[in-house]
């Protein structure tokens, strides 16, 4: 169905066939797109149109399209999930853009996260970081009634603020360094800011953070992870982080017996 | 037993396992009769669970903490990204915090009403008794629910419920809730417990001498297909809502696991139950690929309406109080707008068939906040709804603080699913179904924030106990190693099926063909069906799956990321899903909440169930890819919850 307002664009595409190709860009023409439909659903048109002339899709991930699991990527113009503020690639729609439009789609770059194919690619090592520390240790069966741990309410918002973190990895893409200090926080001071987190507060903070090293480049204050980042997760939970750290790195030689 | 109302009896193919006793300390006393295996034996047994949303990643972590091995899959490339994380509203609990009268039994008593009285009275009973536990453990592991300025936990009344028994996180329960069973599995992964298989699809359930032998994954990076073998599989594969294609669910949501078991032994339950949504924005144009949710939580404060005319023109602002009809207040005085989601739904879409339905496309009705937020106070509704008020105007480029939201109903869970005794357990021994991907506990329609309650459960406080009474029969006996004929074969069948779609060569794209055979399902297995759109749909699906088969064109190769042939697959069991489908809502000679036949109706115009027949689950059994399935009846009784006709005037 052809609309009047519908618009037409030149997208530049990132192909890649694989880990190991050296890959390019491929230009396609994306026709008749309604100003209603979502970034995803145009490169599904695209797609679609690419099967009928006998051509490979590009390969692209998504799974929830409502902004809240995470999968989708994507740099648009040069920016992690396109232009717009506090929004997952999946919830940008093509209002945003005007006919005649020239539009580059790469994917997320960073060199902990290798591309698999065209725009799809591993983010494998975040979850290394949760699994270094980012719960706390509560076999199912042994918790007790859960009104017997009264969380004051700023502490309680404060958290489900760091918890809101999708864990799409966009503050890595979008940061100069390729550093995870966004994201790593969020997950550290979901627990840290908690009553429940406080047990375990100074092993986490270390451990994950040193596993976040291993893999991610350093923080050098840049911001651009918080202007990128679709949940708008604030940089203050890295300083909070940064805090945490310095003084786990001191309770924990403390609780060795390494007293400084 | 009385002959009229039970001329049926119930398949000797399905023994539910439910003990006899006292339903209020049925579960406590099995608990002590089923076998344990103890704890320096619980590591010589290996337990797959498939999926890591909310039921897998539970039961995965749990049974890991039990010290069994365990072998988790997912398809997508965390657990984390499963699509429990999506649920907006809310986890139910029969905490009665805010002391207004709830109880285990009253959260048993709403289920089993709500459901419509097709679900298994024991199971739901089960279900209210563990949900306090839920509460408990989640807030142990750190997730944020809201509270009040003592500190305390806060709590919400949601659709249909009288008593305020949901807690929340912001509008994001489910991620938080996904979050925590992710967070505890993250410590069985990181301690070795948990062996961790992502971006592996599960493509087949081996089985030898009758009983589970383990799954046939392929590797979605590598196109590599594996055996894998355990003493125990769990399928925690969620729903099959996707048939509709256009539906709330995430697009790789899919019922091939479920499926792929069914072709393998285990029977399929009423797969006719569907819930169809009522709070979703309306499709706006042909290239949708999904549809998205408002938590029906909205319906708390926000009051449905549509022009008393037809094709009104005006903007909601135009058209006085009077020239409004808030249909369902007008209907239901007593629940108004909070009527369960069946009901809420087909009244929309009588009202838009009529013609009054409003937006460019006039397929939605309003949901208006105007007298909320004047009651309330803008902030107030803000700090509610925030998050979704803005999702709203994202998608739809309108500001729902100064216009009505409009809404129409999609498709959302479903209800029907693998069969399973009280155990858990499907019709092959030593296969399990939770969660979403089961059929047992909603009935025929699924009350708000009782998803969440019944995926966390199963995984962390059911399947845990129920599966070592199966696996302590099997101390002393090894797994069936993976070079065995049986997995050989199966990882022949499976090869061969990814060649073969390669190789058909069509004209016309797997999303096609899925979008061209949801059509068919929503008009005609959708919110209202009759006899004849029901064998229309029958004829319907036949002829399109014969020509996808002859037609699709998949793209690419199968040794690298091909998301088309992953697609190929999914589509072409929810076309023998839809047959199915078809099939057992047409037998269903009865309306029943999500399923409603034109024909079996009250005066009022509400689902008008027929006891005498059909007071039973339908459990279909496989009979290769060219019989049809045969039914099997479960009986079911109702012994605490009087039946009666729901009335919700």
């Amino acid at each position: 169905m052809s609309d009047e307002n519908n618009i037409n664009l030149t997208l530049e595409v990132w192909r890649q066939n694989g880990p190991t190709d050296k890959g390019h860009f491929e230009t396609y023409e994306a026709k008749d797109i309604s100003p209603d439909s979502s970034f995803l659903e145009m490169l599904d048109v695209v797609n679609e149109r690419l099967i009928h002339d006998d051509k490979v899709p590009v390969t692209f991930e998504s799974d929830c399209r409502e902004g809240i699991c995470g999968t989708c990527s994507l740099m648009i113009n040069g920016q992690a999930h396109g232009p717009n503020k506090g929004q997952a690639t999946c919830q940008l729609h093509m209002r945003t853009f005007a006919d005649g439009d020239h539009i580059t789609i790469e994917p997320f770059r960073a060199s902990s996260f290798p591309v698999i194919k065209d725009l799809a690619v591993s983010r494998a090592a975040m979850d290394k970081i949760q699994q270094a520390g980012g719960f706390i240790s509560v076999a199912t069966g042994s918790a007790p009634d859960a009104n017997m741990i009264p969380v004051p309410k700023p502490a309680a918002d404060l958290a489900m603020d760091a918890a809101a973190c999708i864990g799409c990895g966009a503050c890595v893409a979008a940061c100069p360094n390729s550093a995870a200090q966004l994201f790593t926080s969020a997950k550290v001071q979901q627990f840290n800011l908690l009553p429940q987190g406080q047990p375990e507060r100074w092993e986490r903070t270390e451990n994950m953070v040193d596993t976040m090293e291993d893999f991610f480049g350093t923080c050098t204050n840049h911001g651009e992870c918080h202007e990128a980042c679709p949940k708008e997760i604030s940089l203050d939970f890295i300083a909070f982080m940064n805090r945490d750290y310095v003084k786990a790195k001191i309770k924990n030689r403390n609780l060795s017996g390494q007293s400084v | 037993m009385t002959a009229t109302m039970n001329s049926r009896t119930t398949s000797p193919a399905l023994d539910s396992k439910v003990p006899e006793g006292d339903i209020a300390t049925l579960w406590e006393n099995h608990k002590f009769s089923m076998k344990l295996v103890n704890p320096s034996n619980k590591r010589k047994f290996t337990v797959i669970v498939v999926g890591t949303g909310l039921a897998g990643a539970s039961a995965a972590a749990t049974m890991a903490e039990l010290g069994y091995k365990v072998k988790a899959f997912t398809f997508h490339d965390s657990p984390r990204r499963a699509h429990s994380i999506a649920a907006q509203g809310g986890i139910n609990a029969a905490k009665n915090y805010p002391n207004d009268g709830d109880s285990v039994h009253r959260l048993f008593y709403d289920t089993v009403k709500g459901g419509d009285y097709r679900s298994r009275e024991a199971n739901v009973h089960r279900l209210a008794e563990v949900s306090v536990n839920i509460i408990d453990q989640c807030v142990a592991q750190g997730v944020p629910f809201a509270r009040d300025y003592g500190g305390l936990l806060d709590n919400r009344s949601f659709g249909g419920a009288q008593v305020s028994r949901t807690f929340y996180a912001r509008g994001q329960t489910g991620q938080q809730l996904l979050l925590g069973a992710y967070s505890a599995l993250n410590r069985q992964i990181a301690s070795g417990a948990v062996e961790m298989h992502n971006r592996k699809e599960m493509l087949d359930v081996v089985t030898k001498d009758g009983e589970t032998a383990g799954i046939i994954t392929r590797d979605l990076l590598t196109g590599e297909v594996e055996s894998h073998s355990a003493h125990a599989v769990v399928l925690a594969t969620g729903g099959y809502g996707n048939i509709y294609y256009l539906s709330t669910n995430a697009m790789m949501s899919n019922v091939t696991a479920a499926w792929r078991a069914h072709r393998r032994g285990a029977f399929f339950a009423n797969p006719c139950y569907t819930q169809i949504h009522p709070t979703c924005i309306p499709a706006s144009e042909d290239h949708q690929s999904k549809l998205t949710l408002m938590s029906e939580s909205l319906r708390n404060d926000g009051r449905i309406w549509v022009p008393n005319e037809f094709d009104d023109a005006r903007m909601a602002a135009d058209i006085p109080e009077a020239e409004r009809d808030y249909y369902l207040e007008r209907k239901y005085p007593a629940f108004g707008n909070l009527v369960p989601r069946d009901v809420a739904s087909r009244n929309a879409k009588t009202v838009v068939d009529e013609g009054r339905g409003v937006g460019p496309l006039k397929n939605g009705v309003f949901l208006d906040f105007k007298d909320a937020i004047a009651r309330d106070g803008l902030e107030t509704i803000k700090a509610k709804y925030g998050n979704l008020f803005d999702m709203y105007a994202n998608i739809t480029g309108e500001n729902p603080y100064e216009r009505p939201m409009r809404i129409y109903p999609a498709t959302h869970y479903t209800m029907g699913g693998l069969w399973v005794d009280y155990h858990l357990m499907t019709t092959i021994p030593g296969t399990y179904a939770v969660g979403e991907a089961n059929f047992s506990d909603h009935g025929a329609n699924r009350l708000g924030a009782s998803a969440l309650m019944q995926g966390l459960a199963d995984g962390y406080f059911v399947l845990p106990y129920t599966i070592g009474d199966y696996l302590a029969g099997k101390l002393g006996e090894g797994v069936v190693p993976t070079d065995d004929p049986v997995f050989k074969a199966a990882e022949a069948e499976v090869a061969d099926q990814t060649n073969m779609w390669l190789s058909v060569n069509g004209t016309k794209s797997p999303e096609h063909y899925h979008r061209e055979l949801g059509k068919i399902v929503w008009d005609r297995i959708g919110m209202a069906r009759d006899k004849n759109g029901l064998e229309k749909a029958q004829s319907e699906i036949a002829s399109l799956e014969d020509e996808f088969k002859k037609n699709v064109r998949v793209k690419g190769d199968a040794t690298s990321m091909n998301t088309e042939l992953e697609k190929v697959g999914r589509v072409a069991d929810f076309f023998e899903l839809a047959k199915l489908k078809a099939r057992d809502a047409l037998v269903r000679e009865e309306s029943c909440g999500g399923h409603f036949r034109v024909e079996s109706q009250t005066e009022e115009g509400e689902a008008l169930r027929d006891d005498e027949n059909f007071k039973h689950v339908a459990a279909w059994e496989w009979n290769g890819a060219d019989t049809e399935q045969t039914k099997h009846e479960e009986q079911l009784e109702f012994e605490h919850v009087a039946l009666s006709q729901r009335s919700y005037k």
